[in-house]
């Protein structure tokens, strides 16, 4: 079997991709894109964590405790969705009211 | 597990179904009120929130009731009811405020998303597991996401909108993944079970990753400096009843979690490789203690837009606040079989939010009705305020006073109490550093008052009047702050140590457990 760490190397990988976009991407999608692979390094690592440290005693009728990584997993997706749909929205109504979609470019809050 | 029980549950999340009953019965009332009706929902909305404001009392836990419940999803203690009680009773302030403010344009929505924030907030004071903590985190999350940026069509309300939610889901994914690690490390999610499985073994470097990526996930809710970035662009350009939703009970909840969190998780007796784990916390948390309340004063004393300045301000409070979860690390004296240090600490958190969330509302409603008649949030255009309405220059002078912490307001006490406890814990430098800081904040608070009752303004002969539901709003705050201040201290505070000393208890037995 391909050994745990290989899998959170990946997800490791993914993670850190994933903050370089966000830190270095100036357009508001690209940068809920970045946000959006911090989110699936965290689902790699839930699920892998749960394939290698979970032990189910009953497929058929198993203890609750026993799939907290995969529930986990799957509220991560619920959640990143309604967060898309959000940011989404939002970032439409900065581009109504600016004609861009680069947060840097509406300034006029500062001090 | 022991065996579930239905009605012996359904205290636990009381307040919750409350919530979500009033979201489902907002939507039926705005589609079948007629337009001209529409605006008493915000007084069915405000009136309702209040009443569910008891409910945490009503159904206090007991001794015998209090713990874990909901398949080890909540707990149900004396600490989430006076954070829960907060809650509540800021969201109603707030649905009073948005009333007739111009940013928020009479819709339902604004008050059904209110609702639904609150709902996110009461469930996350009482998380007792990281998919329960991550979920209402979320819940409380997106509905701000959606209310910063409520003002479609104005530039400012966007610009704040879009960096509160690149901002905030950047610092949610950076907390999920320390999650993500934690639960990894000990195959569980329940934030008692980890304490247990931590303390049989790890790795050192391991673990203080995972922590510093769930410290920076609740810096940046509760704006503590390095992590406050957004925080003033944030404030000034939501429509102000949502900043100030945004500054107490989405701050209220982020503490009441991240102390939850703290002490469950990471107590003194949890011990890898031969380290305890709080010195480490301990430790971040007094730096960005110190790095807020200095950064978030000194920057405050040169804005001239009032809500901006508040933002810094809110910095600099959550600073003094984060003395008192420093304070968790505890002393060396034991009361009624609870380290004196953490059960002071929890309670002084608990006090100082709970007059936080008042005063800042204070203040708050006041700058939407001056912004009403003055359309204006420079402070130079609220010289002569007082010649203008005595009363409301009153109101907002007492929330200045609190937050200032001038008695008879209630900050007073507020930041009394968490001195008190960063002494009892040996943190004597934090508390003296917090003392110098109070001092360089009194400037700025106090030139506001001097410009509202000294300074002239070109408006001083048109006196305006306070519509009714404003007053109420003023009057209710300012009647709290002023009792926080005096009468109500030793019952707030004795039922903050209550739940400090459960959540202090519940701790220990975790480790007593092993």
């Amino acid at each position: 079997m391909v050994p745990l760490s290989w899998y959170l190397i990946v997800a490791a990988a993914l993670f850190s991709i994933g903050v370089f976009g966000v830190l270095s991407r100036r357009n508001g999608v690209a940068v809920l894109m970045g946000i959006e692979l911090m989110l699936n390094a965290v689902n790699i690592n839930l699920v892998a964590f749960w394939r290698y440290n979970t032990t189910i005693a009953s497929v058929t009728e198993p203890v609750p405790s026993e799939l907290n990584g995969v529930v986990f997993a799957a509220f991560m997706f619920v959640v990143a969705a309604a967060e898309v749909a959000v940011g989404l929205a939002i970032i439409i109504t900065v581009y109504r009211n600016w004609r861009s979609v680069i947060p840097e470019e509406a300034d006029t809050l500062r001090g | 597990m022991p065996e579930f029980d239905f009605l012996a549950s359904l205290p636990a999340i009381s307040v919750e179904i409350g919530l979500t009953i009033l979201a489902i019965v907002l939507v039926f009332l705005e589609s079948y009120l007629s337009k001209e009706n529409r605006r008493n929902i915000a007084y069915v909305a405000a009136v309702s929130l209040a009443f569910l404001a008891a409910a945490p009392v009503i159904w206090s836990p007991t001794a015998e009731t209090s713990g874990l419940y909901w398949g080890g999803m909540v707990r149900y203690d004396a600490f989430g009811s006076i954070f829960k009680m907060m809650i509540l009773l800021a969201a109603s302030l707030v649905t009073l405020m948005a009333i007739d403010d111009k940013g928020v344009h009479r819709k339902t929505e604004f008050h059904l998303v209110i609702v639904v924030a609150s709902l996110g907030a009461s469930l996350l004071v009482s998380a007792a597991d990281l998919i329960m903590l991550f979920v209402a985190l979320e819940t409380l999350s997106v509905p701000l996401y959606i209310l910063a940026a409520y003002n479609r069509t104005d530039r400012e309300s966007a610009e704040s909108g879009i960096k509160y939610f690149l901002f905030g889901s950047f610092a949610s994914a950076l907390l999920l993944y320390g999650f993500s690690l934690l639960y990894g490390f000990t195959s569980t999610t329940s934030l008692d079970g980890i304490a247990a499985a931590l303390s049989q073994g790890g790795d050192l470097v391991a673990v203080l990753v995972a922590l510093v990526l769930v410290i920076a996930g609740f810096g940046f809710k509760i704006s503590a400096v390095p992590f406050h970035f957004w925080t003033p662009d944030v404030y000034q350009g939501a429509p102000t009843p949502v900043t100030g939703f945004l500054s107490v009970a989405s701050k209220a909840a982020s503490f009441a979690v991240l102390v939850r969190f703290l002490n469950a998780v990471f107590p003194g007796t949890v011990i890898v490789d031969g380290q305890s784990i709080q010195q480490f916390w301990v430790a971040f948390v007094s730096v960005a203690a110190v790095a807020s309340m200095t950064f978030g004063n000194i920057l405050a004393l040169r804005q001239s837009n009032i809500k901006r300045m508040l933002a810094y301000s809110s910095i600099a409070q959550a600073g003094y606040t984060l003395i008192g979860v420093a304070a968790l690390q505890g002393g060396t004296t034991l009361d009624q079989g609870v380290n004196l240090g953490v059960a002071l600490g929890i309670s002084s958190v608990a006090f100082y939010m709970f007059m936080y969330t008042f005063s800042n509302l204070l203040i708050f409603a006041g700058i939407v009705v001056v912004t009403e008649h003055v359309g204006s949030e420079d402070l130079s255009d609220y010289a002569g305020l007082q010649r203008r309405n005595p009363w409301l220059a009153l109101a907002m002078a007492i929330g200045i006073l609190s937050l200032a912490g001038i008695p008879p307001a209630a900050g007073f006490f507020g930041k009394f109490f968490l001195f008190q406890a960063a002494v009892e814990s040996n943190l004597t430098a934090l508390a003296i550093i917090g003392v110098l800081n109070a001092i360089i904040a009194l400037y700025y608070y106090l030139v506001v008052i001097k410009i509202m009752y000294v300074d002239k303004g070109p408006d001083d002969d048109k006196p305006f009047t306070i519509s009714t539901p404003y007053a109420w709003a003023l009057g209710v705050a300012s009647v709290v702050v002023l009792l926080l201040g005096t009468f109500a201290v030793t019952p707030i505070i004795t039922w903050a140590r209550e739940g400090a000393n459960a959540l202090a208890q519940a701790a220990a037995t975790i480790v007593a457990g092993l």
